[in-house]
């Protein structure tokens, strides 16, 4: 398997905070990695760093075969994000929400047609093209963000916490779409505090205190800690976490 | 440049949704220039005087018909005896009395020397002091009429003439103030608020992982503000020529330009005020308060500069309003040219750079 993010030893500090303590992971293509770790282990730092939002301290890393020191532009091209807080435009149309997106990422006018009718099809929106994104149920502008986010055909997804105040049938459907995506080769990097959504993971890493306190498929850790579910396996390791919060 | 026309498109279509902030934006500079153009004048007209004449002949006649002829003054009474002023200062029916003694006319005759007596509501100082004045200058007026006719002596008499604006009316101060005002507010505003909703939104995010350049945000957000404002730019000129009767005097391309320059500087300022803001109040509290305040008070519009304590005259100077309102007085309504300009022009072009380097070097560090 091709591996499309690699890391090595990857920290990140804030004065003499350490956020993120030497990453090393790689993740395949195609894979749907977890990133689990309670508030404050340091996802977010650790993300931001891999989406070329924040520079590293020190260690090494490259996202789809570029450095995160000095193509930081090219790795900007070959990924999508979506984050947590809600990032469309609520006073825009539908389409005019992916025409923009698709816009940003320079693809032209032709392309953003077609994409716009595949993607409103495989949402079961094309009624809706022309409805104001603050008229859509919640649900449904979290399925539209994601395929937002991955409207330029990224190779690399990163969504951060994506399901948050979604209902359980949306999550399974929104879930449906991560798997087409991956299906199409679509590496998908997901942090979620939702165990049942890590059990969804190829393979899933716990942060705790801003280390990788354990790495492997959902199955593996599950036996190595004796554990029934994720959700006790996260609590044997996220239970003597020294930092609370952020 | 086809993602940055993607990104200008979008930002319109925010400003033509929001039809309430559309409809202030314009609203705006209108409802402005009608309060200060009309309602906010302090000339005094038709104030509400009485006389009393125990003399009635013929220069009592003459002036009063003056007095009448005059838009300052509306004759309310003309009582018989002086007792019956009070009452009528008391219930505010006055402003002003004026009292012509017996036989007025033929001690300014036969004298050369007649005295009348005003008498003026003081408790608005302000108010009295104008409309005696006013009075006081008719009264020279049928003076100097006399003088002529009686072949006396030559005498001299001062002859006041106010240049650019002869008859004192608010309006010429005014429009260059509202100019600095709307202008400098609806950049800033618009501005500020623009770029913190992204930010708020966590739109900001996604447009930072994008390959989308972040000096082309400010480029796509500063666009329609720029726009719209020189669209209110118009808008005021227009209104202030066709109702207030005043015209660009000067080049008008002279006062775009310089209108233009302090868009620019206003903007920079918007822009600084929402990298340092959180949330949209913030912004908004932060331009209405931290730009409304000064620019009414330290642009020299409604209080005059020189008369200020040393350390707020000091201040002004880094209002950039104060500057732009020289230039747009001078402009339109002196008419002079660039050169007697181009030192504020400079100091709005510095401060516009600087400001804007600043915003833009601080938009920059947020990615890092």
């Amino acid at each position: 398997m091709d591996t499309v993010i690699t890391t090595d030893k990857l920290t990140k500090k804030f004065g003499a905070f350490v956020a993120a303590s030497e990453l090393t992971f790689e993740v395949g293509k195609g894979e749907i990695f977890g990133f689990l770790g309670a508030n404050g282990a340091g996802k977010t730092t650790a993300m931001r760093m891999l989406c070329g939002l924040l520079a590293p301290t020190s260690g090494k890393a490259t996202i789809a075969g570029f450095d995160i020191y000095t193509q930081t532009e090219r790795i900007k091209r070959s990924i999508g994000y979506m984050s947590q807080k809600f990032s469309l435009y609520d006073d825009l149309t539908v389409s005019e929400n992916i025409r923009f997106y698709g816009g940003i990422y320079g693809m032209t006018r032709p392309a953003i047609r077609t994409k716009t009718a595949t993607l409103l099809e495989e949402l079961g929106l094309q009624s809706e093209a022309n409805t104001l994104v603050r008229e859509l149920p919640l649900g449904w502008k979290q399925k539209l963000s994601f395929s937002v986010s991955i409207v330029h055909d990224p190779g690399i997804v990163f969504l951060d916490e994506p399901t948050g105040g979604v209902d359980p049938v949306t999550r399974r459907q929104f879930w449906d779409l991560i798997y087409a995506a991956a299906d199409r080769g679509v590496t998908v990097f997901v942090t979620t505090h939702y165990m049942d959504e890590a059990e969804y993971c190829n393979r899933v890493s716990i942060m705790v205190d801003g280390v990788i306190a354990a790495l492997d498929s959902p199955a593996n850790l599950r036996e190595h800690y004796g554990r029934a579910s994720m959700e006790d396996v996260f609590y044997e390791l996220a239970r003597n976490a020294k930092r609370k919060g952020d | 440049m086809r993602q940055l026309l993607t990104f200008i498109r979008k930002e319109f279509l925010h400003v033509f949704r929001d039809r309430k902030t559309l409809l202030m934006l314009f609203g705006l500079p209108i409802a402005q220039i009608v309060l200060f153009g009309f309602a906010l004048s302090n000339e005094i007209k038709d104030s509400r005087i009485a006389l009393v004449d125990y003399s009635k002949d013929a220069v009592t006649t003459r002036l009063i018909g003056k007095i009448e002829a005059s838009h300052y003054f509306d004759i309310q009474h003309s009582l018989a005896s002086a007792g019956q002023l009070n009452t009528a200062f008391r219930r505010g029916d006055i402003k002003m009395a004026i009292i012509f003694p017996a036989n007025f006319g033929d001690d300014l005759i036969h004298t050369g020397k007649a005295t009348l007596q005003v008498i003026a509501d003081g408790s608005d100082p302000n108010q009295a002091t104008t409309i005696t004045n006013y009075l006081g200058s008719i009264v020279a007026d049928y003076n100097a009429e006399l003088a002529q006719d009686a072949h006396q002596p030559l005498q001299i008499s001062p002859e006041v003439q106010m240049l650019y604006n002869p008859e004192l009316r608010g309006a010429p101060n005014f429009v260059p103030g509202v100019m600095a005002l709307v202008l400098m507010l609806v950049c800033t505003m618009m501005t500020s608020v623009a770029i913190v909703r992204e930010k708020e939104l966590g739109t900001m995010e996604i447009l930072l992982v994008s390959p989308f350049k972040p000096i082309y945000i400010i480029i796509s957000k500063l666009t329609p503000n720029l726009l719209i404002s020189v669209v209110n730019l118009i808008i005021i000129l227009v209104l202030s020529d066709i109702f207030l009767g005043l015209p660009v005097k000067g080049s008008i391309a002279l006062l775009v330009f310089c209108s233009i320059l302090f868009i620019l500087t206003s903007l920079s300022i918007g822009l600084l005020l929402s990298i340092n803001a959180k949330t949209q109040q913030a912004a908004m509290m932060g331009s209405l308060m931290g730009m409304m305040l000064p620019t009414m008070l330290l642009t020299g519009f409604l209080f005059p500069i020189e008369n200020m304590p040393v350390v707020l005259q000091v201040l002004s100077n880094l209002v950039p309003s104060r500057w732009y309102f020289i230039i747009v007085k001078r402009v339109m309504l002196k008419g002079l040219g660039f050169t007697a300009v181009w030192k504020e022009t400079l100091i709005l072009a510095g401060m516009c750079l600087f400001l804007f380097a600043i915003s833009l070097r601080n938009f920059k560090i947020r990615l890092q």
